[in-house]
């Protein structure tokens, strides 16, 4: 390799007008937001939040988190045109400084499985005032328990660790709500990637 | 017959020896908010997804000039900067068509963002927020004004040199990068823990040069080359 890699910095906490304007309320264009699924888009339309907590367990209010996954039938959008075709964009982004209890939000549809040994899974982007490089994650589902089984990045973890990568499935009057918190530190602190 | 081996684009690991650690004590924030548990590797056919999807019509037409996107009666006030320069990757390669959005303080250190409290006025003339996306070379190019330093809470007397936030994707999901660009000869650099995260010989690749051509018109702006290296990928036999 000729060059290296430009080192990461902080995302600080002044991204919102930047990088998440309509959610933060100001007058400039978003690119990413919360809604990865228009109505129109097939498969079982869901809510994914949750908090993301600091080595103190007090929740982050300046976090932002970006996620990507698959369609209901296991697919990656492979351009502009087909997310709109399908009214799904595979890719949201959402600060968690916009509500009282400090969390974050998308509104999309449940992914399906995109290949023997992957359970249904979201790829998942950390970053805040206080990294210096984001962080990767993944969410699961508890609801699917025979694919988490076979999956293989769940089985390469030690057991322990692997509940703190499984959202909950709550029935709120909105529709079906996975909860997934993120904790960057403390004795269970969430298993974070190498990608 | 030699059998031909198939070959797939692999994407490069990300290069700890250039980016901070994710707890680094001078830096405060970090001591609570860096993951403290060893990475757990990810077989690496899972770095090669692609996304997000986006195009040139989510691009506004003055979405790279940041004197004008934001104007109400009049132009900015401060420096007026040119910040121009190419997206690669490790081996080179210009990133074209690849997302760079950007975020600043104002001329007199302040963030348009509602919790920035340093007392320095707001400029209803700018947000300090731009986009571009990459030509077929790479290059992307703002039109902006140049930040003020602030204090911030770090420790007594801490000010942030100049910067400007950039964020990027790249080709890749894992190609994921957000920075900071930083000006030439800035004395605060010295005493800035979030420059002093990365390890000293990466961390000079965050600091811009002064290239007088770089504005194109003489004596309309000053400028200032930012060259972005990305994760590259590499040729390697598919596995049977």
């Amino acid at each position: 390799m000729a060059l290296r890699q430009t080192p990461s910095q902080t995302v600080g906490p002044y991204f919102a007008y930047g990088l998440t304007p309509e959610q933060y309320g100001y007058d400039y264009k978003s690119l990413f937001g919360p809604v990865l699924a228009e109505p129109q888009a097939p498969g079982e339309h869901i809510r994914l939040t949750g908090r993301v907590f600091d080595g103190d367990g007090v929740p982050v209010n300046d976090a932002m988190i970006e996620i990507l996954q698959a369609d209901s039938r296991g697919r990656y959008v492979e351009s502009r045109a087909e997310a709109q075709a399908a009214g799904f964009r595979g890719f949201g982004r959402c600060g968690t400084g916009t509500h009282a209890s400090l969390h974050y939000w998308f509104d999309t549809v449940k992914p399906g499985s995109a290949g023997a040994g992957e359970a249904p899974h979201i790829d998942v982007i950390v970053m805040m005032r206080g990294t210096l490089s984001h962080a990767f994650t993944r969410v699961y589902f508890e609801d699917e328990t025979e694919a988490n089984a076979r999956d293989s990045v769940l089985a390469a973890l030690p057991a322990e660790r692997r509940a703190t990568l499984v959202a909950r499935r709550e029935a709120q009057p909105c529709g079906a709500t996975y909860r997934f918190d993120i904790r960057m530190q403390g004795p269970k602190e969430t298993v974070f990637f190498d990608l | 017959m030699a059998a031909v081996t198939p070959l797939t684009p692999q994407l490069a690991p990300r290069d700890w020896a250039s980016h901070p650690p994710y707890v680094y004590p001078g830096y405060k924030s970090t001591v609570k908010r860096g993951p403290t548990r060893p990475l757990v590797p990810l077989a690496r056919s899972l770095a090669e997804r692609r996304a997000p999807v986006y195009g040139h019509e989510d691009i506004g037409p003055l979405d790279h000039d940041l004197t004008k996107n934001a104007a109400k009666n009049g132009e900015p006030l401060g420096e007026r900067i040119v910040v121009t320069g190419r997206v690669l990757d490790e081996s080179g390669r210009p990133v074209a068509n690849t997302l760079v959005e950007i975020w600043q303080a104002n001329a007199a250190g302040r963030y348009v963002h509602k919790v920035d409290q340093h007392h320095a006025p707001l400029d209803p003339n700018f947000l300090g927020a731009g986009r571009y996306l990459t030509d077929a070379q790479g290059r992307y190019r703002f039109l902006t004004i140049k930040p003020g330093a602030y204090p911030w809470g770090n420790h007594p007397n801490a000010w942030r040199p100049n910067h400007i936030h950039f964020s990027l994707f790249g080709g890749y999901f894992a190609s994921r990068l957000v920075t900071q660009m930083y000006f030439p000869g800035d004395p605060l650099l010295a005493y800035d823990p979030i420059y002093h995260g990365a390890p000293a010989g990466a961390r000079e690749r965050l600091v811009s040069r002064l290239n007088l051509e770089a504005a194109g018109e003489p004596g309309f702006a000053l400028g200032f080359e930012f060259d972005i290296v990305l994760r590259g990928t590499r040729e390697t036999p598919m596995e049977a």
